[in-house]
């Protein structure tokens, strides 16, 4: 039940994208188009669900407080180290899908690079690091705030599509418009946060 | 001398960072609800901007090709680390307000940006200049939008009262939705319009 609730929690009300501003480089530039958003929100939520509890292991048997060395606190090393493994994590992913799912690998390609530098990504470890997650908390915490940041960008994408035949005023076309559209969509998310 | 002040006055200007090349924009939202932490914010990141884009370029000559995005990320993380460390050990009251995002500079799109695009082609002294105009460029948005966030929000600035709340017995009314994260988007959608209207030859089609 708690774990629910955790997820839940990370997709509506605490969500990476419209609460905490991150990842917004990625989430402006890629929703233009519904089919491109859903497939960078797809590799989001795998790079998010891998890296999430891979990190909080490194964290809790490699970092913390007096567990390598006695006495030694290695905790200042954690940006160095949730970023390289991001990097390799999406390094791997990317090999393994050109390996044994070409299709996969087409369609998701492009966007794995792009994950390396997605703040939503760090953030979400960096947040898990300062809420002293356990293993399967850092694991739902990963699928949900995944999960969240993938709806808002097919959400805005599906808005933008749309835009596109309206008349707007010429200083606010194209990225204007769309802060404005996700400030909208943000006002919409706060209404979950009772639940 | 003339061309190190056009490195360091283009990109707070006419190239800006945030709003004309939409980089760094998830720390200039989530740190904007007070000036203070959008100055501390700002400071941090010029500085880290700056050191990297001054090492990244003194090493430039040596990076092989293939690495140099993990080199890059390497050299960068290094100096957030440092960054972080000092505002914990001395200011930490505001480390602890921004909370993860002095971690997130590593992950800011300015820096890798510079250094992709500027370090990786030039000189030391030219690349830390455009390391300080870039992080001058993004801490004059930062510290507009914090305070106009911080007024208009609790009727302040850098805590000191400007506008008399109406719960302290005074006149304004604080405009609440100014501390949420929606309104963030909101002025950098209108300061984008205003920027646009003034220079048409950014609109887009």
């Amino acid at each position: 039940m708690e774990y629910i609730q955790l997820i839940l929690r990370s997709i509506f009300i605490d969500n990476l994208a419209l609460s905490f501003f991150l990842g917004m480089c990625t989430f402006l530039a890629v929703s233009k188009r519904v089919s491109t958003a859903i497939g960078l929100g797809i590799a989001v939520i795998v790079v998010q669900t891998i890296t999430l509890p891979v990190n909080n292991l490194i964290l809790n048997h490699v970092l913390k407080d007096s567990v390598l060395f006695d006495g030694v606190s290695l905790t200042f090393l954690s940006l160095i180290s949730f970023i390289g493994v991001i990097a390799a994590m999406v390094q791997i992913l990317e090999m393994t899908l050109d390996r044994y799912f070409p299709p996969l690998y087409n369609a998701l390609g492009i966007f794995l690079p792009l994950i390396t530098v997605n703040c939503a990504i760090l953030g979400g470890s960096l947040f898990m690091e300062q809420r002293d997650y356990n293993f399967t908390q850092s694991l739902c915490y990963g699928f949900g705030s995944g999960t969240g940041w993938a709806l808002a960008i097919i959400l805005l994408a599906a808005v933008r599509e749309r835009c596109k035949y309206s008349h707007i005023p010429a200083g606010l076309r194209g990225l204007g418009i769309a802060f404005i559209t996700v400030g909208l969509i943000a006002m919409a998310f706060m209404t979950f946060s009772g639940i | 001398m003339s061309d190190y002040k056009e490195i360091i006055v283009k990109p707070i200007f006419r190239n800006n960072p945030i709003l004309l090349q939409i980089l760094g924009i998830c720390s200039a939202l989530a740190v904007t609800t007070k000036l203070e932490t959008a100055i501390t914010m700002s400071i941090a990141v010029t500085i880290v901007t700056a050191c990297s884009s001054a090492v990244i370029s003194l090493i430039r000559n040596f990076i092989p090709d293939s690495i140099r995005m993990i080199v890059q990320m390497v050299v960068i993380a290094s100096f957030v680390i440092v960054v972080d460390q000092i505002l914990k050990a001395y200011a930490f009251e505001i480390s602890r307000q921004l909370s993860v995002f002095v971690g997130l500079i590593i992950t800011n799109c300015i820096l890798m940006g510079r250094a992709e695009a500027f370090a990786m082609k030039n000189p030391p002294v030219a690349s830390f200049l455009d390391g300080i105009g870039n992080g001058l460029g993004y801490s004059l948005v930062l510290v507009v939008l914090a305070g106009i966030r911080e007024l208009l929000g609790s009727g302040k600035l850098l805590g000191f009262t400007l506008f008399q709340t109406v719960n302290d017995g005074g006149w304004f009314q604080p405009w609440g939705i100014m501390l949420l994260a929606p309104s963030a988007f909101f002025l950098i959608g209108f300061l984008i319009w205003i920027l646009r209207t003034f220079d048409p030859s950014q609109i887009e089609e």
